[in-house]
């Protein structure tokens, strides 16, 4: 992977007349440039499902990231989600990187810290599709992205044992989750994460998330609120010695929502676990059961099986098909082939762990 | 009461001069040099293991922790890290280690750096380094210039151990030149002898001790082998009568043995880096054991 960040200080706002122009290399303008990227996420799906009713061909999404340095005490990341027929910012944030006390805040647009699956953007999901944890109680197949700042720091523990809090405070707004009546009603998120190498070769990873916010049954007089709490686990074994080429990984989350209503309370439960074994250099399957209740009527629910095989052609494409069945709330069960490619151009910065 | 006083006077005194420079590498070669010249005033850390691919490492929570108690992080540059490292400074909430402050050494500084492009590099050339190769500590003269670089850091980072890191550094210098004698005529009878490796990290190492790298098994940098080029490195051995083929130890060597077995050409497991296996304990014994292994496998095949 490759990438290009400038680092020098720059100043925005010079106060000084600028000064004459000079004949310069034309590379100079573009030292300052951000990281520029674009990941296109072509999806197929074949079979019958009248309830999650997806195109038979789409490019789902193409996200655009800009990514560089602002000045010594912070970077800046955006990611530009377009669909084919609009555009969001996903991400939009500044990173505070020079903090005192071990913090790192990150001010903007950002994925919520809330359990593991909903901080990961759609082409490094393990699947290429959203899990029903997600889709029923964070807000659909986006999952749960907040705008407002987030504060993390580092909580030492005895050993090399990684361990970290953090508390997120955002608009009371997030797409089919959170709907606040007056400007006050904001939505918070507490993430606590333990990481620890149990040997070299194997790692657990464990957090747990509470949160809450408004929901769309609130009022300006009468906030309803949908209280959220999330444990996932992820458990990896992968042999630092790559020539054998074997590696897996283990994912289970939990969600509770209780979403509080003018008349009745609903409380929903949602999982999943999910595997992925590393049969060669550039092959994967995997398999996933989930099971969740829906957040605004939790005595209807949806479950799943799926299973997976990827292929990576090199480091920036990755083919990947889901054969799926879906049993759903209304009676339908729905079996379906989903295939999917993805391909990166630029200069993608890497993902946290 | 006064005796008390004065021991823990003494202690609280004592404490900044046995606090040791914490120095994090991301390999273990930069970490084993940074040993012999910062002796026992540095402590080191190396993310990445000698038997470990450098090109993909994991940016494992737990290495957030040593970078964020970090004094000085050491890296090989030429975004040999890009994949894993920059996510990890950003969380270290350690300011000094971040590229351009005081904390920060990128080792490829001063070092002959081979395969800088001269033209646009696209990915169709596969997994290519835009900066130049990155493998260039596996040449002993570049071992020299790191050296330099790091005691020239610890000495800014810690200007009372100065004399110190000068005095190591001239013994690491003193031993290296004795040792490169060494190991330049252990290898003088191969100047010229061609050789294919899995993977294009040995221009630095060839440059210095005269093998001719003729082919790699991969067809381009990060692509593995397919059928039609190994054919090509099948008919070339052949063809050039190329004794050895040298593969890094974190590759599959399924495909090498292939050739091997078609061609009569000797597979050898080559460390890149110091604790490959556990004998390689620092940059002399990489080279030591490396050259050893060359010239056992040539034995017989001049």
């Amino acid at each position: 992977m490759a990438a290009a960040c400038g680092l020098a200080a720059r100043c925005l706002f010079a106060q000084e007349a600028p000064p004459a122009p000079t004949t310069q290399p034309s590379q100079t303008s573009n030292y300052f440039n951000p990281s520029v990227s674009v990941i296109g996420n072509f999806l197929a799906v074949a079979g019958h499902n009248p309830i999650e009713n997806l195109p038979a061909a789409s490019l789902r999404e193409s996200e655009v990231a800009l990514q560089a340095i602002v000045d010594p005490y912070a970077r800046a990341d955006f990611f530009l989600s377009f669909s084919e027929s609009s555009v969001e910012v996903e991400e939009g944030f500044a990173t505070f990187t020079a903090l005192p006390w071990k913090l790192l805040a990150k001010v903007g647009r950002m994925r919520v810290a809330f359990g593991k699956i909903n901080t990961l953007h759609l082409h490094v999901l393990p699947w290429p599709d959203a899990p029903l944890t997600m889709v029923n109680l964070l807000g659909g197949e986006e999952g749960w992205k907040g705008t407002g700042v987030s504060v993390a720091r580092l909580v030492p523990l005895p050993g090399d044992t990684f361990s970290e809090l953090t508390l997120q405070v955002f608009d009371g707004h997030a797409e089919g989750l959170f709907e606040a009546p007056n400007r006050g009603d904001l939505a918070y998120n507490a993430h606590y994460r333990i990481f620890k190498d149990l040997s070299e070769a194997v790692n657990l990873d464990v957090g747990g998330s509470f949160a809450y916010g408004p929901n769309d049954t609130s009022t300006r007089s009468d906030v309803q609120w949908t209280d959220l709490e999330g444990a996932d686990l992820t458990l990896r074994w992968k042999p630092l010695q790559t020539g054998t080429y074997r590696s897996a990984i283990v994912r289970a989350e939990f969600i509770r929502s209780h979403r509080r209503e003018p008349i009745e309370a609903q409380t929903g439960y949602g999982w999943f676990v999910s595997g992925d074994y590393q049969l060669g250099k550039r092959w994967w399957v995997g398999a996933r059961v989930e099971r969740s209740d829906r957040a605004a009527d939790a005595a209807l629910h949806d479950s799943g099986q799926a299973v997976t095989l990827t292929f990576w052609p090199s480091e920036f494409s990755q083919v990947r098909t889901e054969l799926r069945r879906r049993r759903y709330a209304e009676g339908v069960a729905a079996t379906e082939a989903l295939f999917q490619l993805q391909f990166a151009i630029g200069a993608h910065g890497a993902h946290p762990f | 009461m006064r005796k008390v006083i004065t021991v823990l006077g003494a202690l609280l005194c004592a404490a900044p001069l046995l606090a040791k420079v914490k120095v994090v590498s991301s390999l273990q070669d930069f970490a084993s040099i940074a040993d012999s010249v910062g002796g026992n005033r540095i402590e080191t850390y190396a993310l990445a293991k000698g038997y470990q691919d450098p090109h993909f490492v994991d940016a494992k929570p737990s290495f957030i922790l040593k970078l964020s108690n970090a004094d000085l992080l050491i890296v090989a540059g030429l975004e040999l890290e890009i994949g894993y490292l920059p996510p990890l400074i950003d969380q270290s909430r350690n300011d000094k280690i971040h590229p351009g402050n005081a904390g920060y050494l990128d080792a490829s500084i001063g070092c002959d750096i081979l395969q800088r492009p001269t033209t646009q590099v696209t990915r169709a050339m596969g997994d290519v380094h835009p900066y130049g190769n990155p493998h260039y500590w596996t040449d002993p003269d570049n071992g020299r210039v790191i050296a330099r670089s790091i005691a020239a850091k610890l000495s800014q980072l810690d200007p009372a151990g100065r004399e110190s890191y000068e005095k190591n550094l001239a013994a690491f210098e003193a031993k290296l030149a004795e040792k490169e004698k060494e190991w330049d005529a252990k290898m003088a009878p191969y100047a010229g002898t061609k050789i294919v490796t899995f993977h294009d990290s040995w221009p630095n190492f060839a440059k210095h001790f005269k093998p001719v790298i003729a082919g790699h098994v991969e067809p381009k940098p990060g692509i593995p082998p397919t059928p039609s080029h190994t054919l090509e490195i099948i008919n070339l051995i052949k063809g050039e009568k190329i004794p050895l083929i040298l593969v890094e130890p974190y590759f599959d060597r399924k495909t090498p043995d292939s050739i091997a077995a078609q061609t009569g050409a000797t597979v050898l497991t080559f460390y890149p880096s110091v604790g490959g296996v556990p004998q390689i304990k620092d940059y002399f014994g990489l080279f030591d054991y490396d050259l050893d292994a060359f010239v056992a496998a040539m034995k017989g095949k001049k």
